[in-house]
């Protein structure tokens, strides 16, 4: 090391820098070589990690440069990076914050985390393994996350004694992988760490290298972050969030935000979303005066020169280029969490302001970093990389995030532990399902001149529709058949909804996907809502395995008439009954998104009757729901509404 | 338009301080009088303009800061008219804990940490800023944001939420809390560069003055007042000197500097080839130590 320590004037400029490589590939050295050749080292910072690479470093008796970003104590010793740890350093060309993120597999997430933040990224490739999984991973990820400004470093050159033949291999490998992708060609440097070569100095052992240094690179690059802005309209197009309403006193009402993309000018007419008022920017106010315009990334706080109403949440945005909402959407997460996602619960979703209720209700698959292709997945574990479909409560106001890194993505929350489970890149909106389908404008109900009191003189009885839910072998259609003819035997008159008979019919064209079996319920729904309108009692007998599926049908025929009778035999008695085989098939992965196996099945909460046929007859059960039915005045005394 | 580093920090603090402002029920911000406090009120000011800051600053007393310290806080108070909370350990001043008589790890631990939690508990916190930078030390460069704080203030640096993108979630159960660090990816030299530009007041400590100074085993300590216990032979010798951090003042060692301006003092520190928590005698007991007390609800 040459020379006094330089810790120049900060540089206007600042970049964002990923690094990432496996465990072995040398980044943490490539990061302390970086910082030690530029003389960027404190004495006193050095002097520590000379007295720790005595007891704890792997440099064989050099100073381990690799100390500097291992900052924990335990992560020394166990000698691998396990977070991401911040680093920040200045040269007079550029400053940089280096977000160091570990290799090992298991640690995605963390790659993410600190991808989420970067402009540019750099990949460790080690020379002599050539391209891993893991860089294979790291690539994609990178793509993933939007950074389109790669550098791969091709390090331990001094293990393959400076070879340009085999740096030249790897290049090319570099590149068929980023064209795999769908990524621009990455930027390939050879470096050895270890002693320097092609860090910040060319070294004297590959003259046949004429690119520039790493640190040259990283100086010079001009690493726009693409996400931001990447609409195709220049300038982008106005996104200011708000963060929260600045209200002092009644004479000054302002909302405060980041502008996230384009140019906020006052006078400028922009749409609240999701309002859909205009109105025009009155000031842009800060601390230190007004200003006349604000570009992106500035946070301000801004007045509207009409008095409209504007929340935290809200998005104030270009009215000729809004943003997408939906309540439902496509999108690429990563989950973060040991516990699998379960897909129907209930998580919260976070995108700055914009805090809601979701549902991941359809998981598409799950992304193969081999194949780098999508494959079906039973679950969604720690560190997969998922295509899912996101219901949530409210209307989202969001961009895709190819074209906005923060309108465009979002974290999950878990409920109870308010833990942060995933990542979210939002793809597209996608299709609303049939339960939020509006029918066109121009339909009319057609009534019927027999009121409901005539009905039910005629027929003895009020309507009602009885859905029988339960996982496969708890005894829906046998306890739906004894029921009808019970009620038969009594003179009255039902119509049976058979899940299977469904799905030789109506419901031929479904599948079993949770959106599939979401349908399949609502058609069931609808028709013994029909039939309930013509005075008769609906029998359904579905699995209907989600809580919010079975609330939907509740909605759609009326809580007043609507029974949930919850079959709940145990597990294994299920398995028992089971003579088609089915749930073997289920746990041997032939039938997927199988309830009770690799689907979840949501227990009814507080379903009208709960019936465990495991320790009930068939009759016992009839008898339950009779009773129930006679007790609300459905059958029996039947008393004649009002007309 | 380009944004420069500094805007581009500021913006960037400032969203973090109205996140906080915007996600928690009672918010406070640690103020140490430090100029990375100095700078982070400064931020919040300028977070709610043309509003009040929205939260108090607490400052946790242990009676040992250096009095113009004491005096510049308060004189900030009254001048920019925000809402301090002052907390001493109650116990600690009863069993006359000190920094000469009980060592300084202990001495911290009741004074500072012990002190910072009873303040926490006491005014039911659920979000406490800090001003903290992750430049400063090895095992700060791995902390959070927004770093979560289980009912015991600990911290626990292998189960940290994953922090994306600015969406920063703040959810917190009861009795948990979230630690918040504005200044995270600032280094000193922003720091000193963003007081420059934006004439942020700080305590003249910063700046070289002669002063009365004992030399402790390598370290200037200053004589601050008549508490200060010499060991033998020590005699006080005045020399010109300046801080480049602050807390007690029997724990804080000066640097020999005639920087006495602002522009003196980057210009020193330009040249300089160790780092600010040098001066500290507490970080050098062993190597991470800083993790260790942060594990126990230290900032």
């Amino acid at each position: 090391m040459g020379g006094e320590p330089v810790a120049p004037r900060p540089s206007a400029d600042l970049l964002r820098v990923l690094t990432c490589g496996s465990v072995d590939d040398g980044k943490s050295t490539l990061i302390g070589r970086l910082l030690h050749d530029s003389d960027l080292l404190y004495e006193d910072h050095l002097a520590a990690v000379r007295k720790d690479s005595a007891t704890t470093g792997h440099a064989g008796g050099q100073v381990d440069l690799a100390l500097l970003a291992d900052g924990l104590v335990a992560e020394r010793e166990q000698g691998i990076t396990i977070d991401v740890a911040h680093l920040y350093f200045s040269t007079p060309r550029r400053s940089f914050i280096i977000a160091d993120t570990p290799g090992h597999e298991q640690y995605t997430r963390n790659m993410v985390t600190g991808a989420s933040t970067s402009e540019l990224a750099v990949i460790l490739v080690d020379a002599a393994r050539g391209i891993t999984t893991q860089t294979r991973r790291h690539s994609l990820i990178v793509n993933l996350l939007g950074i389109s400004s790669v550098v791969v470093a091709v390090n331990k050159m001094d293990l393959v004694d400076y070879r340009e033949d085999r740096f030249e291999s790897i290049a090319s490998a570099v590149r068929e992988l980023a064209s795999a992708l769908g990524l621009p060609d990455p930027v390939c440097i050879p470096v050895s760490a270890l002693h320097g070569d092609g860090v910040v100095e060319p070294g004297a052992n590959m003259g046949w290298y004429d690119g520039p240094c790493l640190m040259e690179h990283l100086e010079q690059v001009d690493a726009a972050v693409h996400a931001a802005g990447a609409s195709g309209i220049v300038g982008g197009r106005l996104r200011l969030p708000v963060q929260l309403v600045i209200r002092p006193d009644h004479r000054f009402r302002g909302f405060a935000g980041t502008v996230c993309e384009g140019t906020l000018r006052a006078g400028d007419r922009v749409r609240v979303e999701p309002s859909g008022r205009t109105t025009a920017i009155a000031r842009i106010v800060t601390f230190d005066g007004d200003l006349e315009e604000a570009p992106t990334g500035r946070s301000v706080v801004i007045t509207t020169s009409d008095e409209i109403d504007i929340g935290r949440g809200d998005v104030i945005v270009d009215p000729a280029h809004p943003p997408q909402r939906a309540r439902r959407v496509t999108a690429t997460i990563v989950w973060m969490a040991e516990a699998d996602l379960v897909v129907g619960r209930e998580y919260l979703l976070a995108q700055g302001g914009q805090t809601m209720s979701c549902r991941v209700s359809e998981v598409m698959g799950r992304l193969d970093v081999d194949a780098l292709e999508s494959v079906p997945a039973a679950a969604v574990r720690l560190n997969d990389i998922a295509t899912v479909t996101v219901r949530t409560d409210a209307e989202l106001i969001f961009d895709p995030y190819t074209q906005n890194r923060t309108t465009g993505s979002f974290i999950l929350i878990e409920r109870s532990s308010n833990a942060t489970v995933a990542a979210g890149m939002i793809e597209a909106a996608a299709p609303a399902a049939a339960w939020e389908a509006v029918p066109g404008a121009t339909l009319e109900r057609q009534r019927s001149s027999i009121s409901g009191a005539e009905r039910a003189e005629r027929l003895g009885q009020r309507p009602a529709t009885v859905l029988l839910t339960g996982l496969t072998g708890a005894g829906k259609s046998t306890i739906a058949s004894a029921l009808e003819r019970e009620l038969f035997e009594r003179g009255r008159t039902t119509v049976r909804l058979d899940g299977e008979n469904m799905r030789l019919g109506v419901s031929r064209d479904l599948g079993f996907s949770s959106r599939d079996r979401s349908e399949n319920v609502r058609r069931t729904a609808e028709l013994a809502r029909l039939v309930n309108d013509q005075g008769l009692i609906a029998i359904a007998a579905l699995v209907a395995p989600s809580a919010a599926v079975r609330e939907r049908a509740r909605e759609l025929i009326g809580a007043d008439r609507f029974v949930e009778v919850f079959l709940d035999p145990p597990l294994e008695v299920c398995r028992a009954r089971d003579r088609a085989g089915l749930y073997e098939a289920a746990d041997r992965g032939e039938i997927r998104q199988f309830p009770g196996v690799s689907a979840p099945y949501d227990k009814p909460a507080n379903a009208d009757l709960v019936l465990d046929t495991s320790r009930l007859d068939v009759d016992a059960c009839v008898r339950a729901i009779t009773a129930w039915l006679e007790a609300g005045q459905f059958i029996g005394a039947v008393e004649t509404p009002e007309p | 338009m380009e944004r420069d580093r500094l805007q581009r920090l500021e913006d960037e603090s400032v969203h973090i301080i109205r996140e906080v402002a915007a996600q928690f029920r009672k918010p406070v911000m640690l103020y140490s009088i430090g100029k990375d406090s100095s700078v982070m009120l400064h931020l919040a000011r300028k977070a709610f303009h043309p509003g009040p800051v929205p939260f108090p600053l607490l400052h946790v007393d242990t009676t040992w800061k250096f009095s113009e310290m004491i005096a510049f806080r308060d004189r900030m108070a009254g001048e920019i008219g925000f809402e301090l909370i002052v907390h001493t350990n109650p116990d600690g001043l009863a069993a006359g804990i000190n920094p000469f008589d009980h060592g300084s790890a202990h001495y911290t631990d009741i004074m500072k940490t012990q002190a910072l939690k009873q303040a926490l508990d006491a005014g039911r916190f659920d979000a406490a800023f800090g001003g903290a930078r992750r430049d400063e030390e090895r095992s700060r460069a791995k902390e959070r944001v927004f770093s979560f704080r289980d009912g015991q203030h600990r911290w626990d640096p292998k189960n940290q939420r994953p922090e994306l993108w600015n969406h920063y979630n703040g959810r917190v159960g009861s009795g948990e809390s979230i630690r918040v660090f504005p200044l995270s990816n600032w280094t000193e030299l922003d720091v000193w560069h963003y007081i420059g530009a934006n004439e942020i007041e700080i305590v003249p400590l910063y700046l070289a003055a002669p002063r009365p100074v004992v030399e402790r085993d390598g370290t200037l300590l200053m004589v601050d007042d008549e508490r200060f216990r010499f060991e033998a032979g020590e005699r006080p010798e005045t020399r010109s000197v300046r801080f480049r951090t602050l807390g007690c003042y029997p724990l804080t060692g000066a640097v020999e500097s005639t920087a006495a301006t602002l522009a003196e003092v980057v210009a020193e520190m330009a040249a300089a080839t160790r780092s600010e928590r040098e001066g500290r005698v507490i970080d050098h007991d062993q190597s991470g130590s800083m993790e260790h007390k942060k594990r126990e609800g230290y900032f």
